[in-house]
């Protein structure tokens, strides 16, 4: 007999930082509703993708609890490197 | 929200020290507490810093302030209700020449006469707490165990929702532009929303404090400097379980708990802007730094670097108290420490304005030390 998942209604929004939709809503219902302070409170969008996966889910979500437009939503700033580089790639650059 | 026309106190600021210093005077007792935030809460310095705190300082004052925060950061969790990330792996500072050894050594035994118990130790013993570490040009190490992280973002977050609940109201995206001054006695402040009439009004605005002064015309000598800073990919435990750091070396570098590697160094030439500019120079000397003491990290991904401003003062020490406008306070100029002593600085601000004697005094604090000349600068600053 297959036992039943843990808990069947959590939804992953974040998976690099394992953040759930209940989480995100919850922040929001507590005041919370831009992309800078849900990240900064529940690290989603802070992982190795940088959001990539779940920042337009999560803008999506703020627009549907506030009942602001989507265009309305600020997306949070995009932070160098685009993509996540070797320490030892980056300690070779450059002219000694 | 509604707006409200009048408080009790008026804070200027959403960053670390605004919602430690409104919820010390709520717990305090005061009623109507209105927190003014010109963007997003922990949108500002706060949410950009190491994440670093400490003890180990150089002067008196810093030490009493820095032990008196450890001691509230280590209850922390259940008195705001929620976790802030504390992890107590300890600084060990690290120094590469016979002035450093002297001056730290003379830092520890200030901290040891002020109930700090840092100590120096071996390189053996610095390898103990700091696996792998390449320090063989090192030639003193310092250690306090009680140092560590704490997470800045949680942190503020649990102050903001305890201080909500004691009853402070918060204004996000509402910018402080005028202070209300008359007869030199503070009215209030003016906002891009609308007046809020306090007879008590608190600039906590870090890096834009001396603007924040300024419009009650006091001058505080006060200066933004940006920092870079980075982070890891999360990887396992034990590449760098203390906050390992260097004033000649220039650089801290500590592993949080989630396993994110985070580092940073003082910037070369130390810009004075506002530009929260990350650059590709700062990527590649930080991971020169960090291979060369961290061999093994080479294998592991830089996922983001950002910058942020350190809120520095002449001395590397804050400002706190009150001005030549009455009723007008600051609580400033933290130096790229505010994080980490904000909790003690909330609490004993608000112990002052409710007319309690403050655990620790703090009126050498005073802004007009500077044009009295009776400063001393903090030697322990990356």
């Amino acid at each position: 007999m297959s036992s039943a998942p843990e808990n069947p209604e959590k939804i992953y929004v974040c998976r690099c930082e394992e953040v759930t939709l209940d989480e995100i809503d919850e922040w929001i219902e507590r005041g919370y509703d831009t992309v800078e302070e849900l990240k900064r409170i529940l690290r989603v969008g802070m992982g190795p993708c940088q959001g990539r996966g779940c920042q337009d889910i999560l803008m999506r979500e703020i627009a549907k609890k506030t009942g602001k437009p989507i265009s309305e939503i600020a997306p949070a700033t995009v932070r160098p490197p685009v993509k996540p580089i070797k320490i030892g790639l980056l300690a070779d650059g450059g002219e000694e | 929200m509604d707006w409200k026309t009048t408080a009790e106190v008026v804070i200027v600021g959403g960053g670390i020290i605004g919602v430690s210093t409104a919820y010390y005077l709520a717990k305090e007792g005061v009623q109507d507490i209105v927190l003014v935030e010109k963007g997003t809460i922990c949108g500002g310095s706060t949410g950009r810093c190491g994440a670093g705190i400490r003890a180990q300082w150089g002067t008196e004052m810093n030490c009493r302030l820095g032990i008196a925060a450890l001691d509230i950061f280590e209850q922390l969790d259940r008195e705001l209700r929620m976790s802030v990330g504390l992890n107590q792996g300890g600084y060990l500072l690290v120094a590469y020449n016979d002035k450093e050894v002297e001056t730290l050594r003379n830092g520890m035994l200030l901290q040891n006469s002020l109930g700090i118990r840092s100590k120096m130790i071996t390189l053996s013993e610095a390898r103990e707490i700091c696996p792998g570490l390449a320090a063989d040009d090192a030639i003193g190490f310092f250690f306090h165990a009680r140092d560590g992280h704490a997470d800045p973002f949680l942190t503020t977050f649990a102050y903001l929702e305890a201080a909500k609940r004691l009853g402070v109201t918060c204004y996000r995206n509402t910018e402080c532009t005028g202070i209300l001054v008359h007869e030199n006695v503070v009215q209030g402040i003016r906002t891009n929303r609308g007046i809020i009439s306090a007879p008590i009004v608190i600039n906590c605005a870090g890096p834009y404090a001396q603007i924040i002064a300024r419009m009650a015309g006091i001058e505080i000598p006060n200066w933004a400097e940006r920092h870079e800073i980075m982070i890891t990919e999360p990887v396992a435990p034990g590449v760098c379980p203390c906050m390992l750091m260097s004033f000649s070396g220039n650089y801290y570098i500590q592993q949080r708990p989630h396993g994110s590697i985070i580092c940073g160094m003082s910037p070369a030439g130390h810009p004075e802007d506002f530009e929260n500019k990350a650059s590709w120079q700062f990527l590649e000397a930080m991971s020169k730094t960090l291979v060369r003491l961290l061999p093994r990290t080479k294998g592991i991904r830089v996922a983001r670097q950002w910058s942020g401003m350190y809120d520095m003062t002449p001395d590397a020490q804050p400002v706190i108290g009150e001005t030549d406008v009455k009723n007008f306070y600051h609580s400033t100029g933290y130096s790229g420490h505010g994080f980490m002593l904000a909790p003690v600085a909330g609490k004993i601000l608000a112990q002052h304005i409710t007319g309690k004697t403050p655990d620790i005094d703090f009126s050498m604090l005073d802004y007009r030390r500077f044009s009295r000349g009776e400063h001393i600068r903090e030697s322990n600053v990356v």
